[in-house]
């Protein structure tokens, strides 16, 4: 029993620690983030390698997405005979839940594990103590850039998958189920509000926070870990933890996001 | 002569743990002194605390007159400014190349032109073997030159006080031997302060004006290499000559250890 509890204490202290340790790190992130010189040059590389390099992959997922949505609400608004709604369900559902969500995912698998596994073995290997030696900011110099870059890229991927969800959608209704093409995009005009567009612009941008920061959070601070992070091993377990622990942030956060804004 | 490095009575923890206790040296001017120590005898410890890479319990560091223990992030770039670190295993950006990596700090903290970063870095490659390696990336080069390039990078801010850790861990006995002559000549050329970090006794001779030895977080002697030599503490000897440690095993705790039951509990 003692012994529960002395675990169960262990473990609740042992999360109080790393949550303020994040906070911490997040704060510090953006003070350095916030104050000149910018790094243009590295910001844009982030950029590069976050947003750009994902971006096949976000419209492969997001036209899937979208025919596979408008599959489904094609079939469950046909029983109802109101089948001229197709085209709103798809980009409301697209706008304001699917594309942050899976986008946010599709980076954290894609990016966000880069991120976490690079910092975690240029933690092991010294080089961001050889940058603090060397009096340079690894905050400023390492985090700073890839924090901006994902506040940047995430909203413009989702904003990808959604121009291509919606072709995905309109692919599958209009083209393969033959419902009217005027129908489809009319419906989405009258639905569609600036509000809609503000929630998944919100969420994305708080999702690409999430995501670079809980990632790159977990590698810097792999030396940190209760249980010891040595070499390959520590890393690849420190990254897969990331991916898991930025994943289910950014589902929580979406639920938050959503409950506060609708 | 003031000393450049200057540790008074230095106590750390990890934990609980008590690493490293009563620490007290100092380092002068010019000379190049070596820190000693088996593996767990808190030596790595101690290089961090020197660097300022961590913050000691109690007791303060101060280098080049400055307490280190209690200085701003700013004041303590300011004054990293002025060394030089070569760590371990080069610890160069691999995203970088080998060139990039050594023009680093001149980027960041001079304005001088992108010639001038260059044909400097370059002069330090040069100093360390090195040159023709500067459009190759980390990944290409060998352990030893790995060690090379990162003392080119500590090197190229022209510092005063060098930290090097363990430069001939894992390297043939012909490139350690040519990475203590460049020790040696750093600190004869540029009259460089010097504070090596290792467990090689044939370096450490070598290389050493004076020695000091840590063992399990104290330190036990320091002195020339003559007066260290010449000591007949039991564990600076069993050091030197390769001895096993034949620690004095307490029956009680040997059995707290294995069994994790307190045996007097039982």
């Amino acid at each position: 029993m003692i012994n529960v509890l002395h675990r169960l204490g262990d473990s609740s202290l042992g999360f109080v620690e790393q949550a303020g340790r994040l906070l911490l790190f997040l704060l510090r992130a953006i003070a350095s983030a916030a104050r000149p010189p910018y790094r243009w040059q590295a910001l844009l590389r982030q950029v590069h390698f976050i947003g750009a390099r994902s971006a096949l992959v976000i419209l492969v997922a997001g036209f899937f997405t979208g025919m596979v949505l408008s599959l489904q609400f094609y079939d469950t608004l046909v029983r109802f005979g109101s089948v001229s709604l197709l085209g709103s369900a798809v980009a409301l559902a697209m706008i304001r839940e699917l594309a942050p969500v899976l986008t946010a995912l599709v980076v954290i698998g894609r990016a966000g594990s880069a991120i976490c596994s690079e910092i975690g073995i240029m933690r092991s290997q010294e080089q961001i103590d050889a940058l603090e030696c060397m009096a340079v900011d690894p905050y400023r110099y390492l985090l700073a850039p890839k924090l901006v870059a994902g506040v940047i890229s995430v909203p413009l991927l989702t904003s990808l998958f959604i121009m291509i969800g919606i072709v995905g959608g309109w692919f599958v209704g209009v083209v393969l189920f033959g419902v009217s093409e005027a129908a489809f995009f009319q419906g989405m005009y009258e639905t569609v509000t600036l509000h809609d567009i503000r929630m998944g612009f919100t969420k994305s941008l708080i999702f690409g926070l999430l995501v670079v920061w809980i990632t790159s959070a977990k590698g810097f601070f792999l030396h940190l870990e209760r249980y010891g992070a040595h070499g390959a091993e520590g890393v690849s377990r420190v990254t897969t933890d990331a991916v898991v622990i930025a994943s289910i942030s950014v589902l929580c956060a979406d639920y938050l996001i959503s409950a506060i804004m609708l | 002569m003031d000393a450049v490095i200057q540790v008074t009575d230095l106590v750390t923890h990890y934990g609980q743990r008590r690493i490293l206790d009563g620490i007290e040296l100092s380092v002068l001017p010019r000379e190049i002194l070596v820190i000693m120590g088996g593996s767990g005898s808190g030596k790595s410890t101690f290089l961090r605390h020197l660097l300022g890479l961590k913050k000691p319990s109690s007791g303060t560091i101060r280098i080049l007159g400055q307490d280190i223990t209690g200085l701003s992030r700013k004041q303590l770039y300011a004054l990293r400014k002025q060394i030089g670190v070569a760590f371990q295993g080069g610890a160069l950006f691999g995203s970088l190349t080998v060139g990039e990596n050594v023009e680093l700090p001149l980027r960041e903290h001079t304005r001088l032109d992108e010639d001038t970063i260059r044909i400097m870095a370059r002069m330090k490659l040069e100093m360390m073997n090195l040159s023709g390696f500067d459009t190759l990336m980390p990944s290409e080069l060998s352990g030893g030159m790995l060690k090379r390039a990162g003392l080119a990078r500590a090197l190229v801010m022209d510092p005063r006080i060098l930290f090097f850790d363990e430069p001939s861990a894992g390297l043939d006995p012909v490139v350690a031997a040519e990475l203590d002559e460049l020790i040696l000549k750093l600190r004869d050329t540029l009259g460089m302060t010097i504070v090596v970090v290792t467990h090689e006794l044939e370096s450490a001779f070598k290389i050493a004006d004076r020695i000091t030895v840590l063992d399990q977080g104290r330190l036990v002697i320091t002195g020339t290499v003559d007066e260290v030599r010449a000591t007949d503490n039991e564990r600076v000897q069993d050091l030197f000559n390769r001895r096993p440690r034949n620690d004095a095993v307490d029956r009680d705790a040997y059995l707290h250890r294995l069994t994790g039951y307190r045996h007097d509990a039982l």
